[in-house]
Formats: C-alpha cells, sequence, structure tokens
C-alpha cells in the first residue's frame, strides 16, 4: 500500500512511527527542512540547539520527538523542503515542489497532518515593520535567536500570549506589556474545567505569576485602538483598558495573537466537508474521533483537523495512522487503540475549557474601523468589504464569504485569506447582520502556498 | 524593525548585499534575519501604495516577506537560509 504523510510535526511523526513499526515505507513530505512542526521547531545547524532553553517545560517532548524524527527519516522516504501544493482524491494524487521540480506522488491513502498557524485580528497600524504574530515572534527567538525588537508589546489571547511573553523575558527581552483582550471573569469562569488540564494548566499560571512577579505590566481585557508609528517601523500601541481609559505604551515591536486557526486548506482541496466549530469558533474539517473523513482513503490528525494543541497531536497522529491501518484490514493492537482513544477524550473535555477561557473576540474584528488595512495582501481596507456586502453595491449584495471575496478581493490576495479570513468573516457577518457561520468560509484553491513563478504546472487533468 | 540578537549571536559571519550594500548576518540566519538584524528596516514595500512590510508570520505562511535574489528569484525572506553573496533586492 503506498501511503503519503503531509507534515512532521508532533502529528506526523507519530504517525508515520506507527506505519513504519506496521510494516509500511509512507512517503513523508514537509516544507521545512527538519521534522519537529512548530512548536518543536529546531534552529538550523550553526545555531545551539540546548533543548531546556528552546522548549523549556517541553524540553522533554520535543527531545523525544526529535530523537523518533531522526530514527524514522532515515527509513521513510522523507522528502524536507518540499511543499504538498495540491491534492487530487479522486485521481489519489499529491503535487509537490521541491526547489523548484514538481513530482506527483501517487498514492493510495494519505495521512495530512498540516498543523496550525497564528488566528490574528486586524489593528489600525498592524502592517507596520514590527508587527509580528505571536508565534512568528516565537520562531525569531526558537529558531534564530533574536527578539522582533527590544522593547516589545505582547497583545491577544490564549495560552501563547502568556508563553511567548515569559520565553522573551527570559531571553532579556524587555517586555513593555502583555495585553489580553480577554476579561479575567472570563478566564475565571472555566477555571474548573481548566483544572483538568492538569500540569499544562499548572504551566499556565507559571508563567502569568513569574511575568507579574518580574513587574512585566499586563492588563486584562483590553481593547487595542492602534499601532502607531511609520516608516522606521512601530513606536507604539494606544488601549483602553477594561474600564474605559485610554493608555499609551512605546514599544518598538508588537508581538499578536488569538488562538490559532487549521492549516487546512490540503483536506479542503481533498474534498472532506467543513464544519464550524462553535466553541473554537473555526471552521474544522469533518473526521471522526480517530481521524477518518468522509473521503476514503484521506485522515486527519493534528491542529490541521481542529486546534488540539501538541499533546493532542502526537496522539491523534498516531491514532489515525491505526485507523489507516484498521482500514486496509491490518490488525492493530486493540489495547493501544483503546489507550489513545481514552487519553484523547480527555484531552477532548481539557481542550473545551480552554476555548471557554479564551473565546475569540468577534466582536474586536467586526469593530475594525473602516479605514484600517483588513487584507495585508490586497491592501484592502476593512470599509471596502462592508461595501461589498451592502445591498446598494452595483455588482448586488454578497451575502456570503466567497461572493464577497468576488467583489472586494478579500481573500484573493497571497496567502489565500489565512490572515485575514477570520477577521474577514465577522465584519461581513455583522454587516449582513448574520451569524457568523451563516456566511461560509473562504475556500482553498491549488497551489495552497504561491509557487515560485519559474515553476512549471503540470498539464490540467479530468478529476474523475 | 530591527531584530535583536538575544542569544547565539556570536556565529561565523557572512556578508550579502540588498539593493546594492553590503549587510552583514551570521551564519544560520534566514534571509529575514540577516536583513532586519542588520539596518535594512523594512523587506518590501507594499505594492498598495500603503507603506513599508517586514513579514508578519515568520512561518512561510503569510507571503510578506518577499525578496528577490539573483538567481533564485522571488523568495520568502522568512523561509530562506541566508548565504554568502547573496544578491538580495527589496520584493
Ligand atoms: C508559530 C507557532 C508557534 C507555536 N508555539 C507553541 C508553543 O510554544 N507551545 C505550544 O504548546 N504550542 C505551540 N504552538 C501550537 C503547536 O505548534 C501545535 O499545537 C502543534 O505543533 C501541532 O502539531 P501538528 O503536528 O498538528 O502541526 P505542526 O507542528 O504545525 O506541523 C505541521 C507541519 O506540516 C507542514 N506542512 C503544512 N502544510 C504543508 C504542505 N502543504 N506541504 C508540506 N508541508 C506542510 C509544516 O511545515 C509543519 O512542519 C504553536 C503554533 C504555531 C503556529
Ligand atoms: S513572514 Fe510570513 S511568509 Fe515570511
Amino acid at each position: 500500500m503506498r501511503i503519503a504523510v503531509v507534515g512532521a510535526g508532533p502529528a506526523g511523526v507519530r504517525a508515520v512511527e506507527v506505519l513504519m513499526a506496521a510494516g509500511h515505507r509512507p512517503v513523508w513530505i514537509d516544507e521545512a527542512p527538519e521534522g519537529g512542526g512548530r512548536i518543536y521547531q529546531r534552529p538550523p545547524a550553526p545555531l545551539q540547539r540546548n533543548a531546556r532553553t528552546l522548549y523549556g517545560f517541553e524540553a522533554k517532548r520535543a527531545t523525544a520527538l526529535h530523537a523518533a524524527f531522526d530514527a524514522l527519516k532515515a527509513r521513510a522516504d522523507w522528502r524536507p523542503e518540499t511543499l504538498a501544493w495540491h491534492i487530487r482524491p479522486g485521481a489519489k494524487r499529491l503535487h509537490t515542489l521541491h526547489r523548484g521540480t514538481q513530482a506527483v506522488v501517487e498514492y493510495d491513502a494519505a495521512l495530512l497532518c498540516t498543523g496550525a498557524m497564528d488566528r490574528v485580528l486586524p489593528v489600525p497600524g498592524w502592517t507596520l515593520p514590527g508587527v509580528t504574530t505571536l508565534g512568528g515572534a516565537q520562531i525569531a527567538l526558537k529558531a534564530q535567536g533574536c527578539g522582533i525588537g527590544r522593547r516589545v508589546v505582547f497583545l491577544g489571547s490564549g495560552p501563547l500570549l502568556w508563553l511567548v511573553a515569559y520565553q522573551y523575558a527570559k531571553a532579556g527581552a524587555e517586555v513593555a506589556a502583555v495585553l489580553d483582550t480577554t476579561p479575567f471573569a472570563t478566564k475565571a469562569a472555566a477555571a474548573p474545567g481548566l483544572l483538568r488540564g492538569g500540569a499544562t494548566f499548572a504551566k499556565g499560571l507559571f508563567y502569568v505569576g513569574w511575568l507579574r512577579a518580574h513587574r512585566v505590566p499586563v492588563a486584562e481585557g483590553v481593547t487595542p485602538l492602534a499601532i502607531e508609528g511609520g516608516a522606521e517601523g512601530v513606536a507604539g500601541l494606544r488601549w483602553r483598558d477594561a474600564s474605559g481609559r485610554e493608555h499609551a505604551v512605546a514599544c518598538d515591536a508588537v508581538g499578536m495573537g488569538w488562538g490559532l486557526r487549521p492549516e487546512a486548506q490540503l483536506a479542503d482541496l481533498a474534498g472532506i466537508p467543513f464544519r464550524f466549530d462553535a466553541l473554537q469558533h473555526n471552521w474544522v474539517p469533518v473526521r471522526d474521533a480517530a481521524g477518518r473523513t468522509p473521503v476514503a482513503g484521506h485522515y486527519l490528525a493534528g491542529d490541521g483537523a481542529g486546534i488540539g494543541g501538541a499533546e493532542v497531536a502526537e496522539l491523534a497522529g498516531a491514532r489515525a495512522a491505526l485507523a489507516l491501518l484498521q482500514d486496509a484490514g491490518q490488525a492493530v493492537e486493540a489495547t493501544t487503540v483503546a489507550r489513545l482513544d481514552a487519553a484523547l477524550a480527555r484531552q477532548q473535555r481539557f481542550r473545551a475549557a480552554l476555548d471557554r477561557a479564551f473565546p475569540f473576540p468577534a466582536h474586536l474584528a467586526a469593530a475594525l474601523p473602516d479605514e484600517a488595512i483588513l487584507c495585508r495582501c490586497e491592501g484592502l481596507r476593512a470599509g471596502e468589504l462592508r461595501a461589498a456586502a451592502r445591498a446598494d453595491n452595483a455588482a448586488g449584495p454578497a451575502p456570503e464569504m466567497n461572493r464577497a471575496k468576488a467583489f472586494s478581493r478579500t481573500g484573493m490576495g497571497r496567502c489565500q485569506g489565512r490572515v485575514c479570513g477570520a477577521a474577514a468573516a465577522e465584519i461581513l457577518a455583522a454587516e449582513l447582520g448574520q451569524p457568523v457561520e451563516a456566511i461560509g468560509r473562504l475556500r482553498g484553491q491549488p497551489p495552497v502556498k504561491p509557487l515560485p513563478i519559474a515553476a512549471p504546472r503540470p498539464a490540467p487533468e479530468a478529476v474523475p | 524593525m530591527r531584530l535583536h540578537r538575544l542569544r547565539d549571536a556570536d556565529r561565523p559571519r557572512i556578508a550579502l548585499t540588498l539593493d546594492g550594500r553590503t549587510i552583514e548576518a551570521q551564519q544560520g540566519d534566514t534571509l529575514l534575519t540577516a536583513l532586519l538584524a542588520a539596518d535594512a528596516g523594512h523587506l518590501r514595500r507594499s505594492e498598495f501604495g500603503d507603506g513599508e512590510r517586514a513579514g508578519f508570520c515568520l512561518m512561510g505562511a503569510c507571503q510578506d516577506c518577499w525578496v528577490a535574489v539573483e538567481g533564485l528569484g522571488r523568495v520568502r525572506a522568512c523561509a530562506t537560509p541566508a548565504e554568502a553573496g547573496m544578491a538580495v533586492k527589496r520584493g
């Protein structure tokens, strides 16, 4: 059986481990030069790789995952620096690009472990040099030993906000402020459920406590107003506190993010249906608890199948690989399956509490001023999307996301709406007076990321 | 913007050029790091007239860090290792 696995993060590594133990040799594709995924990304060789420094409390898990990856890559058909830019579920083909060279991977079963990226809310001034995602700020530090500035504000909500602020402070950067848009009361209400998270919850409390103890200014329930600066980049950030008072903080960089959203473009192209997960406030591909999808022969695991975090990704990767083997008629150990299922169910309950503690602040997206840039790729402003939605728009009103895209070019840019999609949906929904799930989602298009102009495309083939 | 080297900043130096000007970087830098830890300030100018850009996601997803490298064409600065002698133009 020909198996293709996309992604070598926690989910992909544990999936390939199971497949290889069962005697298969999958084609294993990742755009990155090495395995580890986002959380356990390794710096390039000339940089030091001290796991304790790089991954903190996660050092043990990181080391274990890297060891597993190193052992597997030698025996799998490992294809680093390779983008899977299209998938054809009928023909069962993946189209890949490696350093300008195209290839086609034919498979009988495909397992997509494509991970996630930061979910962001545009803030006036967010295109200034010096503004990055929270994850981006972390990558600069983890993979390059750099801070995104000397005096950094972290803005957003969710576990990554406090973690990245802590990592920066520990590394010797000045953290000018941590501004959490979630009110304290929302988090407090979710605390009983969060206790289920055990060590994960304790780590979160530790970061918050450490930052407060080190006199890093923190505020909760904030409203960001604008990031200010000029050609030189960021100079400061204006925000409003929970009681309505305005503040300004001087800084030369801002890291911002509001949780994660699945990187699910390949799942979309594979024809897997999506559903709106109200708790995560994300569109997620449909799959069962084991990672099977309604499209036979196609499996999903990890954050790309719905945000669950790194621990879940490891469990889900192994579980989806076992599902694939079961469906192929191979014997699998029932005790292993039962253990994974129980662990995944436990994690699911903790995750639900996390999502309740850090809800996506849809109201902030919907309130983005008309003149603020919404789509970075196309330089499009929030007011232009609102105008496209209205009934008096010359082309007719845009009642859903893909029509709005056609009218306003929102999400048509080179990132395919990865960055602006979440906020654009809220703006459109608010303008139309509809719940956000009613206005649909931006569809994935091949190539899932822009190809170099020089790369020749294969002749189109009929989709059976 | 200027990236601030916080650790591991003693790697062997390499030299590249940005729009003809020499930039000193370190082995293991991505192009984004090489340029923004030096004094490049930004990587490109928005084609829609809304100012300078210097990347956003640093993970190869947003495409806001495009620069042109002689011999390679258009690349994402955050996902391209910097190499000695590279001739880079702002995107
Ligand atoms: C920037 C960032 C930083 C994070 N930091 C932390 C943290 O510090 N702590 C924490 O607990 N969680 C963190 N998270 C969340 C954590 O990374 C995930 O929960 C976890 O990594 C999920 O594992 P995964 O295997 O599902 O996906 P990932 O680890 O994201 O791995 C997915 C892999 O698939 C590859 N890929 C995706 N699409 C394609 C394609 N089309 N072609 C080829 N390859 C592809 C990617 O290159 C990547 O290596 C972070 C997330 C992000 C986005
Ligand atoms: S910074 Fe987003 S792709 Fe490079």
